[in-house]
């Protein structure tokens, strides 16, 4: 794209503008996906409990996240008088920013790629872990004991199992060879055989597993929403929000949950390759491929929430340490070794 | 042009951020500037082509290390009264520090302007050849020419922490453990039992 502006534009310009074209062209889409997976997360659920969920604005009920956001929109937003204020009215941002944007590395398809770094699943990693802060944040400086012990729980729920994430990430790059998020699709062409992804590979898949278990805890979706428990917290962190900024934490925990379910794409289940490596399946484009295992994956994860119920808070920090951080480790071992034995790096 | 303007802002945010570190009276706010300077000098490193130390910046001490932080600091009841008093018991001390500090930043600029280091050169431009990336230039040299020292530093850090792990357990025999396993084997009819009890025969209290 930047070529295309530099008929124009000297190389400066034409470069920001490209880039700021590449940020609305991934942004926007992702604000309406978000709109319209919310009302997918809705319409599954209902479905699972045998009710019809969203029907009445727009045809299926298909407008009713609009709706919704038009009203969140028209609230008044109160900010408590005992509140911190400036990080009071920060956290939202941080939380929503930060969802935005580890989706700057995300492969669309071979070349649609924002930021085509070689470090692109560490700036993933890095990002994720920047999303605590809006969690902490908002807890401190609401000034409320619940909103409090939510952030406590929440950030020691996504420290924890970025320590098994990380060490299942370590598995696919030793076995890709590069933290390069097209590279990473790239290794997965007939990985196994005709089979297009990490996942087939009988030494990746309980990673896998792993990680869509992981990635839940991670965005704090069912069965690990303890952050949210209304039972116990009232709203969690984002009890004392009303408004506009409780609505940026609803769309930003859906764009993380959106990008968790890319990410099983991209790194476990071939990206935007079609699962088998037959040239017929490579006329339909990448991005299609792409959408429809993030789809898959998203059904996956409403279903585990309309599923399962709630953990306790000390079978999920025993999840996170006692089962995931060593049978990560073990794996770490048995992949690197497999593969020094195959000669793989030779 | 970018170059510039993206290696100014990061520097001065990086400096304004540092300086608002020290100078916001509230420790929680500090820690959060704290974060914000390593975020920028992040910004720096990658402006430098050091992209990998950068994302290690970012997840181990934004990521991890800062977030203990601001754990402890915002569990701790701080009295800001009691804070600011020792002020001037303190400043001799203080000054001590800062001169020594200045003096090692003084003592690093010299050495990268002489030339003796071949880490950097002072033009900003990286030292590892072109087409080679970061990680393995490094995996490199710590998985190569240093990996005694590497694997000392490893084993070091594992006695640390199974040193503080020591230390710092307790045996609790008031609380019941959770046998997981038990719990998950149990089923409904070995759980409730229907019983009859006679009138004021049915609890043990």
């Amino acid at each position: 794209m930047t070529e295309f502006f530099s008929q124009w534009l000297p190389y400066e310009w034409a470069w920001g503008l490209a880039t700021l074209c590449g940020i609305l062209l991934i942004a926007f889409p992702l604000m309406l996906a978000v709109a319209m997976i919310i009302y997918v997360d809705r319409k599954i659920w209902a479905a699972m409990a045998l009710r019809r969920g969203p029907n009445v604005v727009g045809p299926l009920g298909l407008l009713q996240s609009f709706a919704d956001g038009l009203k969140v929109m028209l609230q008044e937003t109160i900010i408590p008088s005992s509140t911190s204020k400036a990080l009071f009215l920060l956290a939202p941002i941080v939380t929503f920013t930060v969802a935005l944007m580890a989706w700057a590395v995300i492969p669309f398809n071979g070349g649609a790629i924002l930021a085509d770094i070689n470090v692109g699943l560490l700036y993933v990693l890095a990002v994720s872990s920047l999303g605590v802060y809006g969690t902490i944040v908002a807890g401190w400086s609401s000034n409320s004991k619940y909103p409090f012990f939510s952030a406590i729980r929440a950030s020691a729920q996504m420290i924890s199992y970025e320590v098994s994430i990380g060490f299942i990430l370590i598995c696919v790059v030793l076995w890709a060879g590069t933290f390069n998020m097209n590279g990473i699709v790239l290794a997965q062409k007939s990985h196994v055989w005709l089979l297009n992804g990490f996942v087939f590979n009988p030494l990746l898949f309980p990673m896998w597993v792993m990680f869509l278990i992981s990635g839940m805890a991670e965005t704090q979706r069912a069965p690990f929403d303890l952050t949210e428990a209304e039972s116990e917290l009232v709203a969690g962190y984002q009890t004392e929000y009303s408004s506009m900024a409780f609505a940026l934490y609803w769309l930003g925990e859906y764009a993380n949950v959106l990008l968790m379910c890319a990410l099983n794409a991209v790194l476990f289940w071939g990206g935007y390759l079609p699962p088998l490596d037959l040239p017929v399946l490579y006329l339909v484009p990448g991005w299609i491929w792409l959408f429809a295992k993030i789809f898959l994956f998203f059904f996956i994860f409403s279903w585990v929430k309309a599923t399962v119920p709630r953990y306790r808070y000390d079978q999920l920090m025993r999840l996170g340490w006692k089962v995931f951080l060593p049978v990560s480790l073990l794996f770490v071992v048995l992949v690197s070794g497999w593969l020094m034995y195959t000669g793989h790096f030779a | 042009m970018i170059q510039l303007l993206a290696f100014y802002l990061f520097a001065a945010l990086t400096l304004a951020a540092g300086a608002l570190t020290i100078l916001s009276r509230n420790p929680v706010h500090s820690v959060l500037w704290l974060i914000v300077a390593f975020f920028n000098a992040a910004g720096l490193m990658v402006l430098v082509g050091a992209e990998f130390i950068a994302m290690l910046l970012v997840i181990v001490y934004v990521g991890a290390v800062a977030v203990l932080f601001l754990f402890v600091v915002m569990m701790l009841n701080i009295d800001f009264a009691a804070l600011r008093a020792g002020f001037i018991k303190n400043f001799p001390l203080g000054i001590l520090l800062a001169a020594v500090l200045l003096a090692e930043v003084l003592m690093g600029v010299g050495v990268v302007q002489g030339g003796a280091l071949q880490l950097g050169t002072p033009d900003g431009s990286a030292p590892v050849p072109a087409g080679t990336q970061n990680i393995e230039a490094i995996g490199a040299v710590l998985y190569g020419k240093y990996l005694f020292l590497f694997e000392v530093a490893g084993v070091i850090l594992l006695v640390a922490m199974i040193g503080a792990i020591v230390l710092t357990h307790r045996e609790r025999k008031d609380v019941r453990g959770q046998n997981i396993a038990r719990q998950v084997a149990r089923r409904p009819d070995e759980a409730t039992v229907n019983m009859q009890p006679d009138v004021g025969k049915g609890v043990s209290l």
